[in-house]
Parts: C-alpha cells; structure tokens; sequence
C-alpha cells in the first residue's frame, strides 16, 4: 500500500475516537432514559467503519443499516445534527422524525440507514447506476452485516452489479453474530466466496480490527469500481463490544467471555494508536485526539440539550414534496 | 369468556399473561400433533425476541423448534412447501414489518394455492407476527399492517385482544387447514387475564361482545379492545353506557355481531390502529351502512392513526397514534355532548 499522509493517518484515529465516544455516550444516555428507542452501536467495529468510509471519496455514496447511525461519522458529518437525532430533537439530521434507526445525512452522501436487514443494499447499487448512467465517477458503497448476508436481495444486487459493470462496493461487516445467532449456525459456506459466483472479486480482511488492511481493501475497491471494471464484494472481520442494542439483555449466553476477552486485545483503536506511536506520533499528539473527540462528543450532547423538540407540525411536512397531495 | 368451546363441566381458570398463553398453547399444540413445528428467527436458542418460544427447543429439538436465517422470504416459503405437504408449521416473523420480505409468498401463493390448483392441496399454515407502536421504533418498526392482510381472500386473520382468546384462536388457527395470519401486539405481550385450562378452541370469525351498553358502539380488536373497555368504563361512570365489540376476527368478518350491536345502540365508533384511508374502520363504516343503515341515528366514526409514516420523537408519535382521548373526544361527539375538558388531545 503507497504511504498515507500523516494527516490522513491522525484523521483515521479521530475518526474512530470520535465514533467509540459518540456511542459510548450514546450507549449511558440510552441507559438514563435520554437517549428513547433502540440504539445499535458501532462500538469495537470503529476500523471497519472507518477503514470504508475513508477510502470513499467525499463525493461517494453509502447506505446501511440498523447500527450505521454513526457510519457518517466516518465520512465527516458533525456530531451535534447526530446527536440530536438520536434523542429525537427538531435539529436532528432527519428533524427527530428518524432516530438511531433510520438516519441519514445526504450532506456526506449518506443515502440512510435502513432498519429492514438488507433492504439498504439495493439502494447503493441504485446510486451506483446512477452515476454510470450519469458517468460522474462516483461509486456507491453498501454496509450490511453477516445476518443480512442470508437475504436474498444481495444476490439480486450482486447479479445485476455484476451483469452492469457497476460502481459498487458490497460491504459486509461480519461482526459474527445477528442478534444472539452465531453466524456459523446460518450462514452456509463463507461469504466473501460467493462473489465468484457473479464473477466479481470476494475479499475477506481477516485482520478486520486493522484500519490500514479495511482501507487498503476497500481501496482496491473503490479504484477499480472508479475506473469502470465493476463491482467488489468485501468481508470484513470483526466484532461488536457491546449488546445488540443499548438496554437489550439478551439473557442467553451466547458469546462467551474469552471469545470477548481475544477481541478485546485486538481493539482497533488501540492497536491503530501503537501504530501511531510507532510512526512518529507522540504520546501528546494521540493523548490530544482523544481529548477532541470526547471534547466535540460534549458538544454535541449541549448542542442537542439546547435544542428544542420538534413542532408537532414536522410529523405532516415532507410526506410529499407537493403539501396538498397530505390531505 | 370469548371461548366457544361448549365446556359443561366447571371450567377451572388462571391468571397469565399473554405472553404465557401464547407459549403454553405452542407447547400444547406442538404435544398434540407431531406435525406442529415451528419456525422462525431466533426462536429457538434465544427463545424468541419477545420470549413467545420459552422452552421449546429444549423439550421439542432443532427439529420442532427452527432458528432460520435472517431470510423471511425463504423461511416463509419453505413452511408454506412443507404445510402443502400436510406439515403444520407455525412461522413467528419477528414483526410484522418484516413480513413485507415474505408477502409474495404469503399473497400470491399461501393465499391462493387451494383455490387455484382447485382443491388439490390445503395449506394449514400459521404465521404468528406482532404489530403495534408507541415504543418509538420509528417509521420502519412500527407499522399495523394488518388490513393488507384482511383484504386478502384465501387468507384468515386473527388479532386476540386478551390471554384467553390468544389461547383458543391460536389453537384454533393451528388446527385449521387454512392459512391464518395471527397477529399479536406488542403492547400486549404482559397484559394479564383469566385463561380457561384445557384444550380451548375458538371460532375463526365470531366476534365478542366484551362489554354490553346501550347508547354506542365501540368496534375494535387486539390492542385496540383494551382501549375501548379503558374509555367505556370511564365514560360509563358518566352515566353513559358503551358497548364494545372485539372483532378477534378480520378475516372471516363477523358482519352479524357487529350489525346487531349497532342496531341496539345507533352509534358506533370504530378505533383502530391503522392508517384511516382504507383502513379497517372504512370496512366496518361500510358493514354498517349496508347493514343497518335505518338504525343509525349518526355517521359511524373512525379513530385511526395519523397518515403519515410513524415519527421518532416521542411528542409526534404521541400526537400520531390513535390515544383513549381522542376516542373519548369522539365518542362524545357522536352521541352529542360537550367536551369533557380542554385537554383532549386533538389532531
Ligand atoms: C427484515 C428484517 N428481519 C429481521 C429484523 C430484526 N433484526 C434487526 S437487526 C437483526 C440482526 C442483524 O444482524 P446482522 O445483519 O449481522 O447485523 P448486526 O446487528 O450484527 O450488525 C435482526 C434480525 C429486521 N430489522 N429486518
Ligand atoms: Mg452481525
């Protein structure tokens, strides 16, 4: 992989700061009764996040799912409008009408999150044909998890990515389980081998906790989508810390606790900061990232307490883009 | 109450929740007959999102208690083969928004099958599925789809409103050689009520007078039911009296209970959790005015949800749902009298 800037080196680690953070608040607010609804974080899958939305251009598209609130994050939105979101004020990105669940921030080509597993996948490959329609050279990236890999609708998509040459990434992040499901128990063969049967690329990164190997790989992606070749299918490793959800107790102990343990020694955060520290970053510079981060994570939860809550007007606007067909 | 079963000898009864009944009778029926099986994601290790499936796998097997992939389309399909096949599986899908994946399935072929291969094949099917709001899920997960299901010929549907008649109508709906669409309500998961022991069995398409009145009509079902009874009884110390109608059936219809009723009472309501336009009070509001038009001494009303995809915030989807006090607001509208206070929240 050519040498990465210095800069871009300390934005990955902000990035990911900022994502852990972001959720980890997240995660308290839900616990105090702040934060209502249903939270999925990103938290211990922060490289494969960041990894994929920096090797996007800013003009790229994405799109996710149920636990890609934070997924902007990595493409460059402010948290405040996230935030916001989240507890369901009126200067939320989607005004407190989507929540945690149904977000989306166009300002960074975040096209949404869908809640119904898989169903985001072929929307990304929609923005992909548009833009070969259009020839604009932007390509479409599609997060979705190992559960959502058992949808049929991700063959349909692989085929017609495939038979169209399109500019699409399908990437998924196999965090290993869906829910308390162990995606061995469901999953037949391994997924990243089924991109041969479309005749596209398959690229598992085993070493999903390393930022640099989810960027390389998705790079490799994004360049060959970009000079028209086609589409990739990319499976990322990884694992989440925390619950499902925020609040759920899932009872069953279906993770056991040295799996937890072994992934809990290769955080992507920490390992990322040894690389830092071993690339000329001092302990200051990286103390100071995370300082950020927590410092714009305050911010955003002051920005969204000062905010008000939505007029009960909001819930009619928007349903079309024509008021009198609402009534 | 709502069983028809004709038990002459005393009935003994306990209180459960719903939860527990529905559990109990999967138990039961999956005892009954070695071709119950069931079928759904995490249903069997994790014993179901909303805990409807406690135990099974352990006393039943991997073979009588299914965990499917994240696949509704293919699961669906794969219980609708195995039902042609004289199977009688009992799919759960998590919510019923996520049966959108399987309704090519459960429209164009479940529904269908029987009438157009003329009789050569009955599909005794049950897919168990919870609707409901107010947990702030939003848009996606929120959703009461269950007139997409009643519009279908070919098709049963059911919405129990308390314990005992989630017992007897899913007994009922796994004995039958139909298809039938069971619909819970997860705002109704813990609610507790008196269930009858022993095998009870309901008739698919009879409605129940859970309350009797004379002056109006309230016509609802599954989480609806507890509503109207919440608001006729308040109304009733008022010195009004209300009677409500639970439909526990909306596919076969029961036109007669809901006819008779009015015709007593002259006023009806319909409170629903649907979207109004074309919802299901528009078919009640239809019934009645086609059955006991003379009788009506005022437009039948509906009380349904606001049109518009569920909101986040917890302010909009209060003010989007269908509440107790906007039925109580219109119930006193349709019977003529003053608002009870300024607070009624309007819409
Ligand atoms: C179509 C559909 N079926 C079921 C669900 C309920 N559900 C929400 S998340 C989830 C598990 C998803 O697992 P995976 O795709 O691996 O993503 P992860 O949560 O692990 O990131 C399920 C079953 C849903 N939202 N949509
Ligand atoms: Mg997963």
């Amino acid at each position: 992989m050519a040498e990465l800037a210095r800069d871009t080196l300390r934005e990955m680690q902000l990035r990911m700061l900022r994502i852990r953070a972001f959720d980890e608040r997240a995660s308290k607010m839900v616990k105090r009764g702040h934060i209502p609804g249903t939270v999925h974080t990103s938290i211990g899958q922060e490289a494969q996040v960041v990894g994929a939305t920096m090797a996007l251009g800013a003009g790229d598209y994405m799109s996710g799912n149920h636990r890609s609130h934070g997924h902007p994050i990595g493409k460059g939105s402010p948290l405040g409008p996230l935030m916001a979101e989240l507890v369901g004020k009126a200067t939320g990105v989607c005004k407190g009408k989507g929540g945690s669940l149904h977000l989306a921030d166009f300002a960074v080509g975040s096209l949404g999150e869908s809640g119904i597993v898989g169903s985001s996948i072929p929307i990304a490959n929609g923005a992909a044909l548009s833009s070969k329609v259009l020839n604009n050279g932007k390509v479409a990236l599609a997060f979705f998890g190992d559960g959502a890999a058992n949808q049929g609708v991700l063959y349909e998509s692989m085929n017609m990515a495939g038979v169209w040459d399109l500019p699409m990434i399908f990437l998924c992040e196999n965090n290993q389980y869906a829910l308390s499901t162990p995606a061995h128990t469901v999953t037949s063969g391994i997924i990243s081998e089924r991109a041969a049967g479309f005749g596209m690329p398959g690229i598992r990164v085993e070493e999903g906790q390393d930022v640099l190997a989810v960027y390389d790989a998705v790079s490799k992606a994004v360049a060959r989508a970009r000079a028209g070749d086609g589409p990739t299918l990319v499976e990322v490793m990884t694992y989440r810390y925390n619950e499902h959800s925020e609040g759920l107790r899932l009872g069953t102990d279906y993770r056991n606790a040295e799996e937890r343990d072994a992934w809990l020694k290769k955080d992507p955060i920490m390992l990322f900061r040894h690389y830092l520290a071993s690339h000329g970053f001092s302990d200051d510079e990286l103390d100071g990232l995370q300082a950020t981060a927590l410092a714009e994570v305050d911010a955003a939860v002051a920005f969204s307490d000062a905010s008000p809550y939505p007029d009960l007007s909001v819930a009619f606007d928007d349903l079309y883009t024509d008021k009198e067909s609402a009534a | 109450m709502n069983t028809d079963t004709d038990n002459t000898e005393a009935v003994t009864t306990r209180t459960i929740t719903y939860r527990q009944a529905l559990n109990e009778t999967l138990r039961a029926e999956l005892e009954h007959d070695e071709k119950v099986f069931l079928i759904g994601e995490e249903i069997g290790v994790f014993e179901g999102s909303y805990k409807i499936t406690a135990g099974l796998l352990e006393d039943f097997g991997p073979d009588r208690v299914l965990d499917a992939p994240i696949a509704e389309e293919g699961f669906v399909g794969a219980a609708l083969g195995a039902a042609m096949l004289g199977m009688r599986p009992v799919v759960e899908i998590m919510t019923i928004n996520f049966s959108l994946i399987a309704i090519d399935q459960i429209v164009n072929h479940a529904a269908k099958m029987r009438s157009m291969f003329a009789g050569q094949v009955s599909i005794p099917l049950v897919i168990r599925m919870p609707g409901g709001g107010g947990q702030q899920l939003a848009a996606t997960h929120s959703q009461n789809l269950e007139v997409w299901y009643a519009h279908i010929p070919g098709l049963k549907v059911v919405a129990p409103s308390t314990p005992a008649d989630a017992k007897a109508l899913l007994t009922a709906a796994i004995r039958d050689d139909d298809p039938v669409i069971f619909l819970e309500n997860l705002s109704l998961y813990s609610a507790k009520g008196e269930v009858p022991d022993g095998e009870q069995i309901a008739e698919i398409g009879k409605a129940a007078v859970v309350k009797t009145g004379i002056d109006l009509t309230i016509v609802s079902y599954s989480r609806g039911t507890t509503t109207a009874l919440e608001v006729a009884n308040q109304l009733e110390a008022e010195g009004l009296s209300i009677e409500v109608v639970d439909l526990r059936s909306l596919r076969p219809l029961d036109r007669d209970t809901i006819c008779a009723s009015v015709k007593k009472t002259g006023h009806a309501v319909v409170f629903e959790d649907d979207w109004l336009s074309y919802g299901i009070g528009a078919e009640i509001s239809a019934t009645i005015g086609e059955g006991v038009f003379d009788f009506l001494d005022a437009p039948v009303r509906r009380v349904a949800a606001a049109e518009v995809p569920l909101p986040y915030a917890k302010s909009l989807e209060r003010a989007a749902l269908p509440s107790a006090a906007d039925l109580a607001r219109v119930v006193r509208e349709v019977l003529n009298l003053a608002p009870a206070t300024a607070t009624s929240n309007d819409k």
